[in-house]
């Protein structure tokens, strides 16, 4: 179902092609299918309505990129949206003057927490801290017990201790860890749902009694539109300082992130991405961007074209083309910009109609080659390629470490793709990508 | 959601926190309740099924995670079947999405479930992690043994730190038997002990209790068929019941996960968790329409009697609701 989504999403950015600058209407007709895409990945309904008011704003009347179609240069202005969204500042733990700096842990039902204070623990204690984890759930059974196992599965030190008052055990849990000389606590406290409020009351105590440097909102990257408002209500309550995306691993696209995110306007500090006490990383919004969004491939296309092919040269080339003044130089260009762009399999993978070609029949090593080929010519040679005699060919064969026939060989492909080339020209620098991986198959 | 009454201490907690609500969702335009309202205002006189209208039904559609696809199709339907008509009252409107929702569950199978004549009836709990799997082995265990029935609980999730004490907990409340093991012990040998012991205690049902595991883990779903295979070994009908746990906040990819489950376990139905919060789990519907898995339970709360059977009604006048409730 969601590869049909994925597909439907990009034949509509396909159709809007064809125009210098985003219209209006293009731009329009772009972002209903973006806000089905936000949708289906659970982005809240309202927080997706801001957005792509915010993004509507910027496109109408930008001016296309030349290496991209309209469609394409509107999903980059979507994920560069998404992205600054995404980003916040203090990614990084805060920390107290006076130890143990404490860590509250909160949330839903079921998002984590437990798990999630075993990993941030294994975490600090890597990096050369010295954690106490502590628990302040009364009300799950055998909640305790769970984490004083999480803990023992990764060394930690785990307070265990009797009583039924979530505010005195954390109030005992600093005194112990300063005892103990820990540097960090982390408090894992019972999940509760937002409108429970004798729970919400408890944890506002906890908060109000340890004074933690953060209090962090574990949520789970699942949730739906629902996310919004629980998130909401406990940053009302305790002011969170950070949130914790859970159960990343899994292939939901965690719209949820955005929603928090916004919502809250605390920054998203490390995700959850499995079982095991090490599966916590730290947060990077460009990835949670394209995850949401789920169009990879355009997606990576179009970043790669932004930072390769600045707007001047592709047009420089394009008056080349026209001129068919194409020389062995701008082939060298040319396959350094394809390199820069990263590894042509890849590439060829991402770009439509080229996906055919199987990524076994390109060769990194020829290229390698054919850059040391060129390398070897003399800044004539290379815009005169007609001067290539005998026995200037065995010189640059000599000189690149290759043979005679190589050269040949190169040459014979730099005609073909001169030809193909002013076929093409003025279409633009796709056809010219596409001949040019045609001409590095085995 | 006929949420019962007894539970005093929640009540009370619900109403309390009905005016923080309020608060908090004016600043929220489009937030359920404020749709709810906003809905109710337009139908207060008689209004006519327009596009203003079918706009907001769709926004509350979405807010409920009934997802874009199938929200779409609910409004073209409705815009087909009734645009223009006349509407004199709240319960109309939501009597004319009822329909076309029902419509839409129908194509879900049937939601009886067929007792096993002799021997024990076998229930598989499945799901991702935190879906409140244990809890609702719990709370079925009990329910069934307050109308007499012989059962006992398999502690099958191995994983998870202290699960084996959480079921533990939940099977004394319940009054019924536990087989366990030690935890990270192979969840298949718990299981087969647990056919041999409800078969020579005569149980009438047995609930196996899983670990979590989300959909997309390989390895942890090929164990799961492998319980399904140890089950058949013994109970060759088993299991009678495969019962996916959803959390209510589930979004979107809710689908997918009863898709996998469906696949390596054969779910049979759905119990949606934790709907005595503001999440409405309308993915459920999405997995009805889609993979014709009935929803058979839904839970409203954390003592025993909040599980509840599932009645399409109340579950649409649920999503119309300004409040859970209390």
């Amino acid at each position: 179902m969601f590869q049909q989504f994925s597909e439907r999403i990009q034949g509509v950015l396909r159709r809007l092609r064809g125009q210098g600058h985003l219209t209006e209407a293009s731009v329009n007709e772009g972002l209903r299918e973006v806000r089905l895409a936000l949708l289906e990945a659970d982005v809240n309904v309202q927080v997706a309505q801001d957005f792509l008011g915010r993004v509507r704003q910027r496109a109408v009347g930008d001016e296309v990129m030349k290496s991209l179609t309209p469609g394409q240069h509107l999903v980059g202005i979507v994920k560069e949206e998404l992205e600054a969204l995404l980003t916040g500042p203090g990614q990084k733990l805060k920390t107290s003057a006076i130890p143990p700096t404490t860590l509250v842990l909160c949330g839903l039902q079921g998002s984590g927490k437990t798990t999630t204070a075993g990993k941030l623990g294994r975490l600090l204690k890597e990096r050369g801290h010295l954690p106490m984890l502590a628990s302040v759930d009364v009300h799950r059974p055998a909640a305790r017990e769970q984490l004083a196992t999480v803990a023992r599965a990764g060394s930690l030190r785990c307070l265990e201790q009797a009583g039924e008052d979530p505010v005195a055990l954390a109030a005992g849990s600093v005194y112990a860890a300063r005892q103990a000389g820990c540097d960090f606590l982390i408090v894992d406290s019972a999940g509760r749902l937002q409108i429970d409020h004798k729970l919400m009351e408890e944890l506002a105590r906890v908060v109000e009694r340890v004074e933690p440097a953060e209090v962090l909102y574990v949520a789970d990257a699942m949730s739906g539109q629902d996310a919004v408002r629980s998130a909401l209500e406990f940053h009302k309550r305790v002011k969170l300082t950070g949130i914790i995306l859970t159960k990343l691993d899994g292939d939901a696209r965690g719209g949820a992130a955005l929603s928090v995110r916004s919502v809250t306007g605390v920054p998203i500090k490390f995700v959850g991405t499995g079982e095991k006490s090490t599966d916590l990383e730290a947060f990077y919004p460009d990835r949670m961007a394209s995850r949401i969004l789920g169009m990879g491939d355009v997606l990576s296309l179009v970043e790669k074209a932004q930072s390769t092919f600045q707007e001047g040269e592709a047009e420089k080339l394009e008056h080349k083309l026209r001129k068919a003044e194409f020389t062995l130089e701008d082939f060298l260009e040319q396959i350094a910009k394809v390199r820069r762009m990263g590894n042509l399999k890849e590439i060829m993978g991402m770009i439509p109609g080229l996906q055919g070609i199987s990524s076994g029949e390109v060769d990194e090593n020829r290229i390698t080659r054919t850059e040391a080929i060129i390398r070897s010519m003399t800044p004539r040679e290379r815009s005169s390629p007609q001067l290539l005699d005998g026995s200037r060919r065995r010189r640059i064969a000599s000189g690149s470490g290759t043979s005679v026939q190589e050269v040949n060989e190169l040459l014979r492909q730099y005609k073909q793709a001169r030809k193909l080339m002013k076929m093409f020209s003025g279409a633009g620098p796709r056809p010219s990508l596409k001949s040019l991986a045609r001409n590095f198959k085995r | 959601m006929s949420s019962s009454e007894d539970r005093s201490s929640d009540a009370s907690s619900h109403k309390a926190s009905g005016g923080t609500l309020g608060r908090l969702l004016r600043g929220l335009s489009r937030t359920r309740d404020g749709l709810v309202e906003k809905l109710k205002d337009l139908v207060q006189a008689p209004a006519r099924i327009d596009t203003d209208l079918l706009e907001q039904v769709e926004a509350l559609l979405l807010l409920s995670d009934v997802g874009p696809t199938l929200t779409n199709e609910v409004i073209q339907s409705l815009k087909q079947n009734a645009s223009g008509r006349q509407i004199n009252s709240w319960s109309e409107l939501v009597e004319l999405v009822r329909t076309e929702m029902k419509g839409i569950l129908s194509t879900a199978r049937s939601t009886l479930a067929i007792r096993p004549a002799s021997g024990p009836e076998v229930i598989l709990l499945v799901g991702v992690n935190g879906g409140g799997k244990t809890t609702t082995a719990g709370k079925l265990a009990a329910r069934w043994a307050r109308e007499g029935r012989r059962g006992l609980l398999c502690a099958a999730d191995t994983f998870r730190a202290a699960a084996v004490e959480q079921i533990s907990i939940w099977a004394q409340r319940a009054g019924v038997g536990l087989i366990r093991h030690q935890g990270g012990s192979d969840p298949s040998a718990v299981v087969f002990d647990s056919m041999d012991a409800a078969l020579a205690r005569r149980c009438d049902f047995l609930i196996i209790d899983t670990a979590g595991r989300l959909h997309t883990r390989e390895p942890l779903m090929q164990e799961l068929e492998k319980v399904v295979r140890v089950i058949r070994k013994r109970i060759p009908q088993g299991p009678h019941q495969v019962l996916l746990v959803l959390d209510a906040t589930t979004g979107q990819n809710g689908v997918e996960q009863a898709r996998r489950f469906l696949h390596s376990a054969g779910v049979t139905g759905l119990v949606l968790t934790k709907l005595d919060g503001t999440a409405k789990g309308g993915v459920a519907l999405g997995i009805a329409k889609e993979l014709g898995i009935p929803l058979r339970w839904v839970g409203v709360g954390e003592s025993v009697e909040d599980l509840v059977e599932f009645d399409p009604d109340a579950y649409v006048d649920g999503i119309f609701q300004e409040r859970p409730p209390a």
